[in-house]
């Protein structure tokens, strides 16, 4: 027995120092999204480099799929179907963490780099997103939701999934272009970054990018969640005062 | 729309890019002109026919994108502005019947309340799209088409040189039998109270679930069903209008939170002067066809919204925050 463990700890060694993690540097071209006045999206760029254990030289043969998540809300999804002539609300599902945003660059089809299994393990594409539905559901129903919910969030431009957003130079260096639409909510949004090699992910790295509201689109949200009657006052007296004034400029003409 | 494009359009000052406004509420960006574009058209309307416009603006919004709630939300602050002025000019001819106007508003504000009830009853239940659109397309149909019958039958009775049968102004029998009496001078009128409070509820619940002011429904109701005279008809009901609305925005600002100052500031911008210029036009025009132009635009609207029940939707799913 213990023989048989000597022999086999150089070969184990050998294997771990095989599948020992490389070096993966993320970085992101902006770590604060501001949505003021004028805001109609925002363009970011993830990148940064990919290099063996050693640091020395560039790791090898690597897929690299970055992961833009937003801030995950409670949902209720509701499906409309056609009642006595009418499309009415007819079905729904609660799912307790939908991404409000979900975006997903690959060097390769994600099909291509990682199996099912691996995929779902860690939300990598739109079909494999955990939704965490509320409630027993059978799993036909379940997929059904979630693929609406996956066509209208695409067509709204809050899911994206691109097979070949990720571009890799000199093996080294990564980078993705990733956009973010203006209807984005506010929040923390991570990027993670997954190093794959051989259908395993080897390492991930994450950094955190900050969308919020600043200056006076913050003004603005914050006075009409926490300050209700006085916005409301504020609110009436603009509409009364540019009616009155209206009618006031024209009576001159 | 598109951050791509961004660059060119800072370039252009005029181009559509550089009028891209965000909404605070909405979370959105949108076209600043497209919006202020929108507020004209409807208050052209207002002040053509003395209505509020909002039956036009809140389907308009919610198709440009912008969240149901906040559309009907911000839209009655827009009707409160394209009424201001016509309810100023009303009153300095005294056409407006206070007395009859404060029990109207009571029971708007009561309707908001109850309003605001069912808002959040519908919502819970997934059904306030489908509620809405039914609404539209009953209450927009029904009086569009009776409008339109109206105005043809007028329009055909002059044309052939006949003069135009007088309506015998009298009240609805349902209303004589409410009990208490009260006597409404500018109106000329001697009946129970709760008829006017009972009908201002009404227009309150829809103002509230619509986003409309309901002139379009308070002005036939005040004629037909209460039989007011009619030279404080359309006052009053601008008067009744004006708070109404206030009362639902307010109502809105502490419910839903889903007033949008920014988006309420464009609609103002265009429809406060919409609503000068339609004043304009409706001086010059025949009030008759007036009548007929409004009722095949309502038509219009209600037409949309009944397709729109019946064709299969563009979205199948709805997300709603739980």
């Amino acid at each position: 027995m213990k023989r048989g463990l000597a022999i086999l700890a150089p070969l184990l060694l050998l294997l771990l120092g095989g599948a020992r993690a490389p070096i993966l540097v993320p970085e992101i071209s902006q770590h604060k999204v501001e949505v003021r006045q004028g805001f109609t999206g925002a363009d970011l760029l993830l990148f940064g480099a990919i290099l063996d254990p050693g640091g020395t030289r560039a790791a090898q043969d690597y897929d690299i799929v970055v992961v833009l998540k937003g801030p995950v809300q409670s949902i209720v999804l509701r499906e409309k179907r056609k009642v006595a002539g009418i499309w009415v609300n007819a079905a729904s599902s609660e799912l307790r963490s939908a991404p409000s945003y979900f975006a997903i660059a690959a060097s390769r089809p994600v099909r291509e780099i990682v199996d099912d299994k691996t995929a779902a393990i860690y939300e990598l594409g739109l079909d494999r997103l955990q939704l965490s539905p509320i409630g027993a559901i059978d799993p036909v129903r379940q997929r059904h939701f979630a693929d609406g919910l996956v066509d209208l969030m695409q067509r709204q431009g809050l899911y994206r999934e691109d097979d070949h957003g990720v571009t890799i130079s000199g093996q080294v260096l990564y980078q993705a272009r990733i956009t973010l639409p203006s209807q984005v909510r506010t929040g923390t949004y991570t990027a993670e970054t997954f190093a794959i090699r051989q259908g395993r992910v080897i390492t991930s790295a994450v950094t955190r990018v900050d969308v919020s509201k600043q200056g006076f689109e913050r003004f603005v949200a914050n006075q009409a969640d926490g300050n209700g009657l006085l916005y409301g006052l504020f609110a009436v007296v603009v509409s009364v005062g540019m009616g009155w004034i209206a009618g006031r400029l024209f009576a001159l003409v | 729309m598109h951050a791509g494009s961004g660059s060119f359009g800072r370039r252009a000052a005029l181009s559509p890019q550089a009028m891209d406004v965000y909404l605070p509420i909405a979370n959105l960006a949108v076209n600043g002109l497209v919006i202020v574009g929108l507020g004209a058209l409807t208050g052209l309307l207002s002040g053509m026919f003395g209505v509020g416009g909002g039956f036009l603006t809140t389907p308009l919004l919610i198709f440009y994108g912008v969240p149901p709630t906040v559309a009907a939300a911000s839209a009655a602050s827009q009707v409160t502005g394209a009424s201001v002025s016509g309810a100023f000019a009303h009153a300095r001819r005294g056409g407006i019947d206070y007395h009859m106007g404060g029990v109207l508003v009571a029971g708007g504000v009561l309707g908001t309340g109850i309003g605001a009830l069912l808002f959040r009853l519908l919502q819970a239940l997934g059904q306030i799209d489908t509620v809405i659109n039914i609404l539209y397309v009953v209450l927009l149909g029904g009086i569009g088409g009776l409008m339109a019958h109206e105005s043809i039958t007028a329009l055909r009775a002059q044309r052939l040189g006949r003069p135009q049968p007088a309506r015998r102004r009298r009240h609805h029998p349902l209303v004589a039998s409410l009990p208490l009496r009260w006597r409404f001078y500018r109106s000329g009128l001697y009946i129970s109270p709760l008829a006017p409070l009972l009908l201002g509820m009404a227009t309150g619940i829809l103002t509230m679930l619509m986003g409309i002011g309901g002139g379009f429904i308070l002005v036939p109701a005040m004629l037909y069903i209460l039989g007011m005279s009619t030279n404080v008809v359309v006052g009053t009901s601008l008067f009744q209008i004006l708070f109404v609305t206030m009362a639902t925005t307010m109502m809105h600002a502490l419910t839903t939170h889903a007033v949008d100052i920014v988006l309420a500031g464009l609609l103002l911008v265009g429809s406060v002067s919409g609503a000068q210029i339609g004043a304009l036009f409706a001086q010059k025009a025949k009030p008759e066809h007036l009548r007929l132009i409004l009722a095949v635009i309502v038509l219009a609207v209600a037409l949309r919204m009944a397709l729109g029940l019946g064709y299969r939707p563009d979205e199948i799913f709805t997300v709603v925050p739980l």
